[in-house]
């Protein structure tokens, strides 16, 4: 079903999100990938707090190639989302609301969503250009130091997005996966009844 | 004849191909996403394929690159044993070419100088140069920028011959099934069957490079590109790996003599953003 959602959002409209939605965000998100995370896991070990509130955001895995000069952002798709799994546990429990990559998610993960009814959106990967239009303004908030890596907070306009993990742990990784395969040599289970 | 080439020559040959490279995609690509458009049969997988089309006009016309991860660069030189190089070193001058094609071109860099320490070395460099030594007084340069969502899915199997032809579309499919959704599919499948360790994963590597579309000269190997490219087809993975009948775009395969105890196979799995641009100087 296609929405419009405003983020960030309540725990009420995340979870109201199902697998398979096709989702215009709009608003204000969060970007960070792979060297942000570990960052932030120090952070939360060493003093306890993030150094931004995540509390009901939106994380992109994302980092953006340079901006040209008169553009907001680079290439903007999304970055595999997997290699987060050692982190995102403990930032959803935090409070984080909702993710957005690309990839399939740890069962752990995917407990997490369930958990804090929380949802976990796919873009689709390789589409850089096309996404980056969808962002209005990029500033960085944290990291500086990491480049492309850096904690960014975006404004989105109709940001373009499918939710693959609902808050009832849907997976349309799977679901939409096994609709489509089609079974070699025949229908194994068919043959065996 | 001795021909005299500047290295500095192939320094901004390679700039200007790793900018071209990461903004257009080259005719035979978007020629097969166009196609994989028109044949598949998921609603949501025809929407992301005409996205796809959409982003490459918008990179193209906006100079904005097809995809954030604009690679490590992998170039490749066929240098003719008529050629004299002059200048600086070559591998410099190839590492020149891409420091300035990722800093003037407004490419990411994702380079990190230590694999282990991870810090950025923020020009891209160094780049994954492959050299060959071949006939004639040309320098062939392929710039090949390579993405890691799916470079992370590729695999090397050992197989043992007696796994043979079988044992080989197992594997190609089992690394498939396994990339899912995490290398950006539709994928080009690169494969690499024979030789050593290294020798079957640089086939691999290379195959990325041949046009979509086409197939080995070898006639049984032509017809494997072809089942399996139809039975990666069949897993349902689609575009995006949100559920569809168009997973890959191509399966290339190279062979070389292998020894008389193995049987390797590479696998390099290349998203839709299979980028490489030619030219010869």
């Amino acid at each position: 079903m296609e929405k419009h959602i405003t983020v960030p959002a309540d725990k009420e409209v995340l979870s109201s999100l199902r697998s398979g939605d096709y989702v215009y965000i709009t608003g204000t998100i969060y970007t960070a990938r792979d060297a942000a995370h570990k960052r932030m896991d120090e952070a939360i070990r060493k003093e306890g707090k993030l150094p931004v509130d995540l509390r009901g955001q939106v994380i992109y895995y994302m980092g953006p190639s340079p901006a040209r000069p008169g553009r907001p952002i680079g290439s903007a798709g999304p970055t595999t989302a997997g290699r987060m799994d050692k982190y995102t546990p403990r930032l959803l429990d935090l409070g984080m609301g909702a993710m957005i990559g690309k990839g399939k998610r740890s069962s752990e993960v995917i407990e997490a969503v369930v958990r804090n009814r929380a949802v976990y959106f796919a873009v689709v990967g390789g589409a850089g250009a096309l996404l980056s239009k969808c962002i209005i303004s990029s500033e960085v908030v944290a990291y500086d130091d990491l480049g492309t890596e850096a904690i960014r907070r975006l404004t989105v306009e109709k940001f373009p997005a499918i939710v693959v993990i609902d808050s009832l742990g849907n997976n349309l990784y799977e679901t939409a996966v096994r609709e489509y395969a089609v079974k070699e040599n025949g229908n194994a289970e068919e043959k065996i009844s | 004849m001795i021909r005299t080439i500047q290295t500095k020559e192939i320094a901004d040959n390679i700039s200007e191909m790793c900018i071209e490279a990461n903004h257009c995609l080259s005719p035979d690509m978007s020629d097969a996403l166009k196609r994989a458009e028109a044949g598949e049969k998921a609603p949501l997988g025809r929407k992301i394929l005409s996205q796809l089309r959409e982003n490459l006009e918008i990179a193209a016309s906006d100079m904005i690159p097809i995809c954030q991860d604009t690679g490590m660069a992998v170039v490749f030189l066929e240098v003719g044993q008529d050629v004299h190089l002059e200048g600086d070193g070559l591998e410099d001058a190839v590492n020149e070419g891409v420091r300035r094609g990722y800093t003037e071109g407004y490419l990411r860099k994702s380079v990190v100088g230590d694999p282990l320490i991870r810090d950025n070395t923020k020009d891209n460099t160094p780049a994954v140069l492959h050299v060959r030594i071949v006939p004639g007084d040309q320098v062939k340069i392929t710039v090949a920028p390579k993405g890691f969502g799916s470079e992370n899915m590729s695999r090397i199997f050992m197989l043992k011959p007696a796994e043979g032809i079988e044992g080989v579309k197992e594997a190609v499919l089992t690394a498939v099934r396994d990339a899912g959704p995490n290398a950006c599919p539709p994928l080009v499948v690169g494969v690499g069957i024979g030789g050593t360790f290294e020798k079957c994963a640089l086939m691999a590597k290379e195959a990325l490079l041949r046009e979509a579309g086409s197939h080995s000269p070898i006639s049984y190997i032509k017809d494997m590109e072809k089942e399996l490219l139809e039975r990666i087809n069949m897993l349902g993975i689609g575009p995006g790996g949100l559920g569809g009948t168009t997973t890959a775009l191509a399966v290339n395969i190279n062979t070389y003599p292998t020894h008389i105890a193995g049987l390797p196979v590479a696998v390099n799995i290349c998203c839709h953003v299979n980028r490489h641009v030619v030219r010869v100087i």
